[in-house]
């Protein structure tokens, strides 16, 4: 999963995720590795924050029809990232639906990023810095314009989807698919 | 900023200018592209989600619901009642007039094959499905 927690849930309109990105990722470690010419310099890949927004978009989507749609990314609407995401930082994602229908639906997304270096003389925590957005399309995939047929299982919301949800005391009493 | 309600005094002119900024923002494409010969599919390259993508922005910034099918009538695509041998029956094409009638049937009606669907979807249908829907509200 590429989020920790679920923070805020509003039904079929807001979520709000946040993920601490650590250097005991490996992929931190080959993003970027040292060259003969460089140090390394460890940053959370941009495409991993996009997939971020995805899983805490898609959760909202996938929650205001309780899990009985397969809902899959269809189109990176936008995708503006303006700061880089440290070790030691923690990324902030607000989903919030702008559409939803029978097919599918739209999101916009902004990201904050938490930077302990930036916090204050005081003691008092560094406050979140928007540092992009990222709007999205989902497709309910049972319901493609091309009437190809899946599974009846909810593959997309596998065992780690529910595990989250579950760590973050979002009520999951409904079965999933 | 999105319209909160159904837009009833609208120029074709006028419904034209939102329908480009529309696909300006969902297709990227350049807005001197956008003229109403154009077909979504073929020149302005939209793929199956941006037609959901372009129904969404529709109802924002015109202030109207959009059923499923209204539009694009996907549904039809997979009833034998309606399309054999990737053709539109006549029954099919009747069912089309009712259900889509922004769109122009002279070349379906010409050629009743599936795939020229994509060559009527054009900007000109779009005009004419906002012209209907803002005449209903």
């Amino acid at each position: 999963m590429w989020i920790d927690r679920i923070v805020e849930l509003e039904r079929a309109t807001r979520l709000v995720a946040i993920k601490h990105v650590s250097m005991a990722e490996e992929h931190i470690h080959d993003h970027f590795a040292p060259t003969p010419t460089r140090d390394a310099l460890p940053v959370m890949p941009m495409s991993l924050i996009v997939e971020g927004m995805a899983q805490s978009a898609g959760i909202l989507v996938g929650h205001a029809h309780d899990f009985a749609e397969k809902v899959i990314l269809a189109k990176v609407a936008k995708a503006e990232l303006s700061r880089e995401a440290t070790p030691g930082c923690t990324l902030r994602y607000t989903a919030t639906i702008q559409s939803l229908n029978e097919t599918g639906a739209s999101t916009k997304g902004l990201v904050e990023l938490i930077d302990p270096a930036n916090g204050y003389p005081d003691g008092s925590p560094a406050q979140p810095e928007v540092i992009g957005e990222i709007d999205l399309m989902f497709s309910h995939l049972d319901r493609n314009l091309s009437g190809a047929e899946y599974p009846e299982e909810n593959f997309v919301f596998s065992e780690s989807f529910r595990t989250l949800l579950r760590s973050s005391g979002i009520d999951t009493a409904y079965p999933i698919p | 900023m999105p319209q909160t309600g159904p837009v009833t005094t609208m120029t074709r002119d006028e419904i034209l200018e939102k329908i480009r900024d529309i696909l300006v923002d969902a297709l990227a494409v350049d807005d001197d592209e956008v003229v109403p010969s154009a077909t979504l599919t073929g020149d302005l390259g939209a793929e199956s989600i941006d037609i959901l993508d372009i129904t969404f922005k529709l109802e924002q910034e015109f202030g109207f619901k959009i059923a499923q099918g209204e539009l694009f009538p996907e549904s039809m695509m997979q009833d034998e009642e309606y399309v054999q041998d990737g053709k539109f029956t006549p029954k099919g094409i009747d069912m089309l007039k009712q259900r889509v009638p922004h769109f122009d049937f002279e070349l379906l009606e010409q050629d009743p094959s599936v795939e020229n669907m994509r060559k009527i979807l054009t900007v000109e249908a779009l005009i004419r499905f906002c012209e209907h829907k803002l005449q209903a509200a």
